[in-house]
């Protein structure tokens, strides 16, 4: 069964697709417009971890678009903590839902789901691996910013270690011709493998230990959250999380358009100053989640958005 | 020394299966690929680190009264993917066997990477590791995607 594991199941030109798609769906996400496009469909919602934002999001582009989901619960009260496998979770919840949205804390569970039901799986993040569905709000976001994909100078920041989302990021950024900058402490830098993989798709990649550096070249900053938790010691974390905020004195010298983007949440690492400046763009990125999941269920769910959404949708 | 000399290291075998040609040093993790060991009733013949002209140096293994089958010798892919196998009876070669290194190595290992959501053992799907790479050989985890260990997945096979 098709689904969204890794932004490798999809072509470039499937990704400008749901992008369109995902544009014309803006009023019916703003809750402007009705448009029942999925009554009747179930959504599956599957946190095997905790999430806010993609489950959250992922529940409203179904409700918007009149359908209904059901989820998982919390896991230390669901069958998964009595030894259920994930195969038998897949089965039992394939048959209840038309679709399923996963996250879950091992590797490579997005794919084993997907081999497992009958119904289309959406990736909402495995273990250290990929977050697909990110990617495209990230994609929506920064092409809704620049009117482009092509060509972007985008830096990369903080933990690229452990985050995910950057991951799967890169790949897509790289396979539209943007030129990526890491940007991280060392012990914190994009896995090798990531990096060869890039470069092996003929990626020009910049590695550094500098942000600040790199403000003004850039048409997007991507800020990810430095995590305590992987430093030895309280005084190392601090060290290397100070040089990794961005205040809104840094940003003179950054061209009128550079957009600053963070999956959230955030902890010190965007200053508030920040939430005023016209580069700050992280809470209409998290809005954009339900947009470019409304998008990704419709064609998952092979069924197609009018061209003229305002004509075939009615008033709330 | 000649092919003829190595091969009289050990004694011609009347019935069962002969393998050639594995990189030096090999031989072990190819019985134990094979999961041949010590307790096994079947004599099973090694020589070790003999002079080969085609390789420098190789390992030759011989397994009397057992017909490996091609099955079981294209789990040797992932260590001695050029070794050669001859079928023996009677004293005589009644078959010649090639490893074929598929483009998916299907339940012979399980993934290295210890996050993986294969390495809970009572999850049901076969392991699945895909070639990416032959020469030099690189595999990569259907599921979570880590390139393997390539010496770890001895210590992973299943």
């Amino acid at each position: 069964m098709p689904g969204l594991i890794t932004m490798d199941d999809l072509t470039n030109e499937e990704i400008i697709s749901l992008l369109d798609d995902a544009e014309k769906l803006l009023p019916v996400a703003r809750g402007e417009l009705y448009l029942p496009l999925l009554q009747g469909r179930i959504l599956g919602n599957l946190f095997f971890e905790p999430s806010t934002r993609t489950r959250m999001s992922f529940e409203t582009a179904m409700k918007r678009l009149g359908g209904d989901v059901v989820n998982l619960g919390d896991v230390k009260t669901s069958s998964v903590v009595k030894g259920e496998t994930l195969f038998d979770t897949i089965q039992m919840v394939d048959g209840y839902t038309d679709i399923i949205a996963m996250r879950h804390p091992r590797q490579g569970a997005a794919q084993y789901a997907c081999d497992s039901a009958r119904v289309p799986i959406m990736n909402g993040g495995d273990g250290a691996g990929h977050h697909p569905t990110q990617t495209m709000l990230d994609l929506f976001t920064i092409r809704q910013a620049h009117g482009t994909l092509e060509g972007l100078n985008v830096v990369l920041a903080g933990d690229l270690r452990y985050g995910r989302t950057v991951h799967s990021l890169s790949h897509a950024l790289v396979r539209f011709g943007c030129n990526v900058t890491f940007a991280s402490p060392d012990s914190l830098k994009m896995p090798e493998e990531i990096v060869a993989d890039l470069k092996e798709h003929g990626a020009e990649v910049v590695e550094t230990d500098n942000l600040l550096d790199q403000i003004n070249g850039a048409d997007v900053i991507y800020m990810t959250r430095i995590q305590k938790e992987r430093f030895p010691d309280e005084e190392e974390y601090a060290k290397v999380a100070g040089a990794y905020k961005l205040h809104a004195r840094d940003l003179d010298g950054a061209k009128a358009e550079m957009i600053i983007m963070h999956p959230l949440p955030r902890v010190n690492e965007i200053h508030p100053s920040v939430d005023s400046t016209r580069h700050a763009c992280y809470f209409e990125q998290a809005f954009n989640g339900v947009v470019a999941r409304m998008a990704l269920m419709c064609w998952l769910l092979d069924v197609k958005i009018p061209e003229d959404v305002n004509s075939a949708g009615g008033v709330l | 020394m000649s092919q003829e000399a190595n091969m009289r290291r050990v004694t011609a075998i009347k019935n069962g299966t002969v393998i050639d040609h594995i990189p030096a040093g090999e031989a072990l993790s190819v019985l134990k690929m094979l999961g041949i060991e010590g307790y096994m009733s079947n004599p099973v013949s090694l020589v070790m680190n003999v002079p080969s002209k085609k390789m420098g140096a190789k390992d030759i293994i011989k397994v009397e009264d057992r017909e490996l089958t091609q099955n079981e010798l294209d789990r040797l892919a992932l260590v001695a993917s050029d070794a050669s196998v001859a079928i023996i009876r009677a004293y005589s070669v009644a078959e010649k066997l090639e490893i074929n290194l598929t483009e998916e190595v299907v339940n012979v290992a399980r993934c290295t990477f210890s996050n993986c959501i294969t390495t809970n053992h009572r999850e049901p799907l076969p392991h699945r590791l895909v070639v990416t790479s032959r020469d030099p050989l690189e595999l990569r985890c259907r599921y979570c995607g880590k390139t393997q260990d390539l010496e770890g997945l001895l210590d992973n096979l299943l």
